[in-house]
């Protein structure tokens, strides 16, 4: 079998993901290679801001309503549920937490992030609709921090995905954390935070730093 | 008033203020909920800034025709209800396009926008959202049961089937409202509203926190934006809904922004003394007191 060969070479394949075939309902036998037809593999396009000033309303109505992804990578998304406790309150800025990929525009890297977790990180920032940011939390984000030499944490996030606002701490408390969002804020509002622009320009040098970490790969190159 | 096109413009005038009134209600009642939790919560004018984020997201991606169409369809519903309803009693301009028997559409239309959801939101694909539609479809059978009985209930009590005639036979003072000529049926319908609103203990289709957000977990970008403007609009059209059929409907603007925030509050206040159902209990509440209650506005009416 593909999958006990796969294993042999210490490298997993999801059994989801195995070209099969399928009885449709119309008793019709259909061949499904899953890597090709559940996802779509294009690659992702530069879009261009639109003209100034509708951009810079546009922009302005971005920075109020920052909805962030709920998903805890490491230590530090622990002090995320704090941050919307009635102490620190971070509604009060804009910030809402949507739980799907699909609807949030900001990304929050809560501490050290496991090779693991970073195949998931990138799924899940490929799934973001675009114009999406990213905040990281912490030093382990910015050079690995008290992980700077374990051998499954990565050192520098921005190798991976492009970073907007780093908030540095070893936990950054949720004080900081309303600082970073403000601090973002003003980049999106200066039209400065084109993460997605910038990731879609460097593609290949994106995909060959996260394909040189992550040694199971098997996903499609971009996930939507 | 017999130029079609006046009327038209008219009943999109209205329909202007009507989404600007759900947005800024939306908010207010952020802001009542922020504080009941002790915070200080989102601006009032937060759900503008969603809008307009969700319309200019550069990107969006879609699962086939029906994802497509089911924000279509959802709006439909919600503009569908608006188009028919008549939102002030005596006014030539903003009573719409309701006529003889506008009670029983706007009755089909509720229901029109959740099937279209359903539809969309299974061809996204994601589990939680079928479990979010198959809650949703369930829930509603049992809220449609109280509410269908005490419009019933209604149009015994009035011999009619239209909005402008019950609203008419209210006026004249407090105590010619069904709340008070027909307590039984307001008390039924009532309990049937909190159902339709979708807040807590009856947030079982979206459920935050448990089945992320139900139907719309593939929903973005502009799809979003289009479910969010139709939900706005929904709020305050279900509210008139009420006000008609059991608060004496409104003779002027001021009246139906007052009507309509305290009857959408009276869900919102039930809402942050509850926590939520299980779904189980939501289907076997609805038929028990509200149900209850509906078969005996029939019986003594």
């Amino acid at each position: 079998m593909a999958i006990e060969e796969q294993n042999k070479k210490n490298k997993f394949i999801d059994p989801d993901l195995e070209k099969r075939e399928i009885l449709s309902p119309d008793g019709e036998i259909i061949k499904i290679d899953p890597m090709k037809d559940y996802f779509c593999d294009a690659k992702p396009k530069v879009h261009e801001p639109a003209n100034k000033v509708i951009e810079k309303f546009l922009n302005w109505s971005r920075a109020n309503s920052l909805w962030v992804l709920a998903f805890g990578t490491g230590c530090g998304s622990i002090e995320i549920p704090s941050l919307m406790t009635s102490r620190f309150d971070a509604n009060r800025f804009g910030v809402q937490m949507r739980p799907t990929p699909r609807q949030s525009s900001v990304f929050i890297i809560s501490g050290y992030l496991a090779v693991k977790t970073l195949k998931r990180v990138i799924r899940s920032y490929e799934q973001m609709q675009e114009p999406r940011y990213v905040v990281a939390l912490g030093s382990c984000t910015v050079n690995g921090g008290m992980y700077y030499d374990s051998y499954n944490t990565i050192n520098r996030l921005d190798y991976y995905i492009p970073v907007d606002v780093y908030v540095a701490g070893c936990m950054p408390r949720p004080e900081a954390m309303l600082a970073g969002f403000n601090k973002l804020k003003e980049r999106i509002k200066a039209g400065r935070a084109e993460g997605a622009n910038e990731y879609a320009e460097k593609f290949d040098w994106y995909k060959a730093n996260q394909k040189k970490i992550i040694k199971d790969w098997n996903m499609p190159d971009y996930n939507w | 008033m017999d130029n079609i096109a006046i009327k038209l413009l008219f009943t999109l005038l209205g329909l202007f203020i009507v989404l600007n009134w759900g947005l800024i209600q939306a908010g207010i009642m952020n802001k009542i909920v922020a504080r009941v939790g002790k915070r200080i919560g989102m601006p009032v004018y937060q759900p503008y800034f969603n809008l307009i984020k969700l319309y200019s997201k550069r990107t969006s991606i879609t699962h086939g025709v029906m994802f497509y169409l089911g924000p279509l369809f959802r709006l439909s519903g919600g503009v569908g209800m608006f188009l028919f309803m008549p939102l002030i009693f005596g006014s030539e301009y903003w009573s719409n396009f309701s006529f003889a028997g506008d009670v029983v559409l706007i009755l089909y239309f509720q229901f029109f926008g959740m099937l279209g959801m359903a539809l969309g939101a299974g061809e996204g694909g994601h589990p939680y959202s079928a479990i979010g539609v198959s809650r949703g479809l369930s829930q509603w059978t049992t809220i449609e049961l109280p509410l269908t009985l005490a419009i019933i209930s209604i149009a015994i009590q009035y011999h009619s089937l239209s909005f402008t005639d019950i609203v008419a036979a209210q006026q004249g003072g407090i105590t010619h409202w069904t709340m008070w000529t027909n307590p039984l049926a307001t008390a039924a319908g009532m309990l049937a509203f909190l159902g339709t609103m979708g807040h807590s203990p009856f947030d079982l289709v979206k459920a935050p926190n448990e089945i992320p957000i139900g139907p719309p977990t593939e929903y973005h970008s502009t799809f979003l934006g289009v479910l969010r403007t139709n939900a706005a609009i929904l709020h305050v059209v279900e509210s008139v809904l009420f006000m008609n059929l059991f608060f004496g409907g409104a003779t002027s603007w001021f009246e139906l922004i007052l009507k309509t925030f305290l009857i959408y509050f009276w869900s919102v206040f039930v809402g942050v003394v509850f926590p939520r159902f299980r779904i189980e209990q939501s289907v076997s509440w609805f038929l028990k007191v509200p149900l209850i209650l509906g078969i005996l506005a029939i019986i003594f009416i």
